[in-house]
């Protein structure tokens, strides 16, 4: 079972992340990771760039509206993600616990990732898809 | 609210943590089998008081000293003067033992690494070795062993129990071997993480949702292995063979679960991101020197088919090659009819029936309908029809499964 564990942070988490030593961060999180790789669970991870450097689009109007960042509030905002193959549902959860991701307001979101055959595979989009996952390798 | 520590979240932590819980028991008592059994015990402990009081802050800490209490209670009740009581009791000191609880990683890898070693000691049955494995170091419990190999829970017991005996009795030492010994004993370990994955891919009975998580989690202890052990290539070879014959799971049954054979599979269906990796592992194996042993050959030609754009296409003059060479390392009849079938594809029936004929005069595939399913299949394609006839008849006989027998008789039937 694939699941994503999204991180979550708000303007006091980035703040108080300002006050630590850079490589202490980096340490951290690349403890967790070793860890991860470790237990033979971790499928894939990034971590996005300053949302201050982001766009939003609000779909409220027609056509919709295009804003830069920074925005009013960052709490809803996603600050990376790790994609890990576990075994349930709760293995995900125990270790999205261990992340190094502590501070005021600071979330992580777990989802699980469907599998592209989950999809009606008679649709042709989705068999569209599946020729581009192949071609790429993101199957 | 779901976060208080239910059963579910209880297991979870242990399938993270079992490893290191019972390496550390095993180091501070010096004992593995009573390590286990307190390993256990804390697990038993949590299963009662987290769903009731909410898990602890550190569950792992909690586990490891609860495990420690028991330890000293065990040598208490043995002997109150027990020198490796008065050892224990000392180390314990006033905080009640959380204080290494923060893992010296080294320390861990070599923990995980000698009960790896020690699950699969020679002196054990085949089935004690795996089941032991799949409990110590891939936290599952006797009843997820007992439904992924569809036995009773009572079975996986025993033969826990008994594999427990056999190591105390053997004076088994908890510790990874001395060099000299490794690489023999490296084999015990792969075969066993290679069993269960066939345990685990082979479909052909249960519950297969179950099945498959025991393939993935072979997956995830060759991974494990290959991050322990980066300096030997059949560590990477076996999980580049896994995840290469992975890769095909999804293309190797049909909507009504019947299997689907190589050259009818969907290879649009083939999963690339575990080509991806089972490749990367190969390259690794052959980074590493040394050659490639049995596990790397196989997924050498493994990956063959997986960059293959059908069978039409493969490079079977390597397959051949490498078949030969696997056949040199380890020598058996089904590897020389695999062969066969590879030579007849890169150079034509008429060119595999000599190894075919050969193996048949040897009889060493006396009662396996492969033999003459393989060479019926030649003399058909040699157009030798009354031969074909008589040797798929016999390959019917033969054949115990029955998916593989209408296969056979299709075969036949289009000879006409």
């Amino acid at each position: 079972m694939k699941y994503m564990l999204i991180m979550r942070a708000t303007d006091e988490t980035f703040q108080a992340f300002q006050d630590v030593d850079f490589n202490e961060v980096m340490a951290a999180m690349g403890r967790f990771n070793d860890e991860l790789i470790r237990a033979g669970v971790l499928v894939a991870a990034e971590g996005l760039e300053d949302a201050a450097e982001g766009v939003v689009v609000d779909y409220s109007s027609e056509p919709p509206v295009a804003t830069d960042g920074p925005y009013g509030e960052t709490k809803e905002l996603f600050g990376g993600f790790w994609i890990l193959n576990v075994a349930s549902k709760e293995e995900a959860v125990e270790w999205a616990k261990r992340a190094p991701l502590a501070g005021p307001g600071s979330k992580c979101e777990i989802r699980r990732v469907p599998s592209i055959d989950e999809f009606p595979q008679d649709n042709e989009w989705i068999q569209k898809e599946k020729a581009w996952r192949e071609a790429t390798g993101q199957l | 609210m779901a976060d208080t520590g239910g059963r579910e979240a209880v297991a979870a932590v242990w399938r993270i943590e079992s490893a290191r819980i019972v390496g550390a028991l095993a180091r501070y008592t010096g004992d593995f089998a009573l390590a286990e059994d307190l390993a256990q015990e804390a697990l038993a402990e949590a299963l009662v008081t987290w769903p009731r009081d909410g898990a602890p802050r550190n569950p792992a800490g909690w586990l490891l000293t609860v495990g420690r209490r028991r330890a000293i209670d065990t040598f208490r009740r043995r002997a109150a003067l027990d020198e490796r009581y008065a050892v224990l009791a000392h180390d314990l000191g006033e905080d009640g033992g959380t204080a290494d609880i923060h893992w010296d990683p080294d320390q861990i890898d070599d923990d995980v690494l000698a009960l790896m070693f020690i699950s699969c000691h020679p002196v054990l049955s085949r089935e004690a070795r795996v089941a032991l494995t799949l409990r110590v170091v891939g936290g599952l419990t006797s009843d997820e062993i007992a439904k992924a190999f569809l036995v009773p829970t009572a079975t996986v017991q025993a033969r826990i129990t008994r594999a427990k005996k056999t190591l105390g009795a053997a004076r088994v030492p908890f510790e990874v071997p001395p060099a000299e010994e490794r690489a023999q004993r490296l084999g015990s370990v792969l075969s066993v993480v290679y069993l269960i994955f066939t345990e685990g891919s082979s479909a052909s009975s249960g519950d297969r949702l179950i099945r498959f998580d025991l393939a993935g989690e072979a997956q995830r202890l060759a991974r494990v292995l290959t991050r322990l052990m980066p300096r030997e290539p059949e560590a990477h070879g076996l999980l580049a063979l896994l995840e290469l014959t992975a890769a095909r799971f999804p293309a190797r049954t049909g909507p009504d679960g019947e299997p689907v054979l190589l050259e009818d599979q969907d290879r649009r269906r083939w999963d690339r991101a575990a080509i991806r990796r089972g490749r990367a592992a190969l390259a690794r194996a052959e980074q590493v020197g040394r050659g490639l042993g049995a596990y790397g050959l196989q997924a050498a030609i493994a990956e063959c088919h997986a960059v293959a754009e059908s069978v039409r296409a493969t490079d079977w003059d390597r397959v051949v090659l490498i078949y030969e060479a696997l056949g040199r390392l380890a020598p058996s009849p089904v590897v020389d009819l695999n062969r066969a079938v590879a030579v007849s594809m890169a150079k034509g029936p008429a060119a595999a029936l000599p190894i075919v004929d050969e193996l048949a005069a040897a009889g060493t595939l006396p009662n396996s309908h492969l033999l003459a399913s393989v060479r019926g299949e030649l003399l058909t394609r040699m157009g030798r029809t009354e031969e074909a006839r008589a040797d798929l008849e016999q390959a019917i006989r033969l054949c115990a499964n029955e998916r593989e027998r209408v296969v056979l008789e299709r075969k036949l039937t289009a000879l006409g």
